[in-house]
């Protein structure tokens, strides 16, 4: 269970990026996020695995009050959240293999049993036959289902994921938000930004919509309004 | 890929940042071992003279038993010595065959009637001395007078320089040592930011992500002491036999130089080995926990 109680966050010197949010997300369910650019998407995700502190407020997952747990079990928190980047985050220098199956590395998994997991999560996300080869290898796509496959493979209960589909034609957007339903499927709890309008109109999911750092509406069908929630240039 | 590889990774990247570090620490490990060694020779060579009695009598070669028997008895009466023993000239003989019965040349040339007979004289305490050396150059027969205290108190003055300036040495090299690691690793985390950031964000602990660096800055001590100790090693051998004809009348050291090949030698230089590999490893891995703590905020 994720819980936001009168949350806000104000970075200094600027406008309250987050203004008192208080918003449930239950265990296993599909949570879009949506918004112009600026709305807050971001910050609210980055609140989650503590990357910033609020303002005001407290967020919890599960039993753990992200705010005033100690700095020497944030990780803790952060393995029990699989993140997914628009950027990728990727290791240049390792493989694909390498670089997800650092997300087991990190909690001292044995050789055998990373080489097994690895392999059934890039089966999973399709990269089985890329598992050699390095980030500047694959395309745009490839590189995003590695990122969800490192953000996916230690099995968290939590999966973020950051406009994953940003960067990425309509069709491999498209695949990997179907990556991410099969991981809900299995019982993740998945929270996606977005501006991908299709994605979210088309699947029919709760969809928490922000504006101005505050929640403007909290559908559990929801629609993505593209003049409403696309910041015009 | 444990710490250790991505250690390996990290030097091969930067390959002259190392060396820099590894040379560094070569230089302040080769110093540092060379004044520790010194320092520990010179302790046993005040030790040794620290233990020798504290006046030696030595007599001319025209006086007798009685001379010396006459002079014991004078220095008995005054209560104020507490041991006296006669060294003959066969003794001396004995003494010097002793001590040089590595060199067959110097024992051919040297027999009883050329060694002075002596008395080796200790005082109850040293305030003493200075009550006993009246009668000492009064006596019949005495030739010269050796008093310990004197070279005691140069060894001293020596002994102290050694350890003064090997210490203020080894401290401005520590530091020099301590300041070279702190910049190659604050570099390499510079250049590892973003894989550092997720590391971070992906939910590595702390110390997975400092392990590296506190590996990398504790492999550069190692290499470094290392390469010290070879070099002193083979100083140490090739200069055996100078050291031995310059310092072989100390115990010790005649017993840990005598072979190169003997036990002394080589479970001395495995534990030289072993203390200069540790402070190599504690020294790197210091270094990089100052550069850590300074530069890479968890």
């Amino acid at each position: 269970m994720i819980r936001f109680d009168h949350v806000s966050k104000r970075f200094s010197g600027q406008y309250d990026a987050l203004s008192d949010i208080t918003v449930q997300i239950p265990d296993g369910e599909f949570v879009f996020v949506i918004g112009p650019s600026g709305a807050g998407k971001t910050t609210l995700l980055r609140l989650l695995i503590r990357d910033i502190l609020p303002t005001a407020g407290t967020v919890h997952v599960d039993d753990w009050n992200v705010h005033t747990m100690p700095s020497s079990k944030v990780h803790l928190l952060r393995r029990k959240i699989g993140t997914v980047f628009q950027d990728f985050k990727l290791l240049t220098d390792r493989t694909v293999f390498e670089n997800v199956s650092l997300g087991l590395e990190i909690v001292g998994k044995k050789e055998a049993e990373i080489a097994t997991r690895v392999q059934d999560v890039l089966e999973l996300v399709g990269l089985a036959k890329k598992h050699r080869s390095f980030p500047g290898e694959l395309s745009a796509g490839e590189m995003q289902r590695t990122g969800i496959a490192r953000a996916i493979v230690a099995g968290p209960a939590i999966l973020l994921a950051d406009e994953p589909t940003g960067n990425l034609d309509p069709e491999t957007g498209w695949e990997i938000f179907t990556i991410l339903q099969e991981i809900n499927k299995m019982g993740t709890t998945v929270v996606m930004a977005t501006h991908n309008a299709s994605v979210v109109n088309d699947v029919k999911k709760r969809t928490i919509a922000l504006l101005h750092g505050k929640i403007e509406s909290d559908e559990a069908n929801g629609r993505y309004h593209v003049a409403k929630h696309t910041k015009k240039p | 890929m444990s710490a250790f590889a991505t250690t390996a990774k990290h030097i091969r990247r930067s390959p002259y940042q190392a060396m820099a570090a590894i040379v560094t620490l070569f230089v302040t490990f080769l110093l540092i071992g060379i004044f520790f060694l010194s320092a520990v020779a010179s302790a046993f060579v005040l030790q040794y003279f620290e233990r020798k009695p504290q006046i030696t009598v030595f007599f001319v070669d025209k006086a007798t038993k009685e001379d010396a028997d006459a002079l014991t008895k004078k220095l008995e009466t005054t209560g104020k010595t507490s041991s006296i023993k006669f060294v003959s000239k066969d003794d001396a003989l004995l003494i010097y065959r002793e001590q040089n019965k590595n060199d067959p040349l110097l024992l051919e040339m040297v027999t009883a009637d050329i060694l002075p007979a002596s008395l080796e004289i200790s005082a109850t305490e040293p305030k003493f001395l200075a009550d006993l050396e009246p009668l000492i150059k009064d006596a019949q027969g005495v030739e010269e007078v050796v008093y310990q205290k004197d070279v005691v108190d140069t060894l001293i003055v020596w002994t102290n320089a050694i350890r003064w300036i090997g210490g203020i040495v080894a401290g401005l090299l520590t530091f020099n040592s301590i300041l070279i690691i702190m910049t190659v690793i604050s570099m390499k985390i510079a250049l590892r930011r973003d894989e550092i950031d997720i590391l971070r964000l992906i939910g590595a602990s702390p110390w997975y992500i400092r392990m590296p660096f506190i590996l990398e800055g504790g492999l550069y001590g190692l290499v470094g002491s290392f390469g010290a100790w070879m070099i002193i090693t083979v100083l140490a051998v090739w200069l055996r036999p100078a050291l031995l004809a310059f310092l072989g009348v100390i115990p010790v050291i005649h017993t840990l130089l005598v072979s190169a090949t003997s036990t002394q030698f080589v479970l001395s230089s495995a534990g030289f080995l072993s203390g200069m590999l540790l402070s190599g490893l504690l020294l790197g891995s210091f270094g990089s926990l100052i550069a850590l703590g300074r530069y890479l905020k968890l």
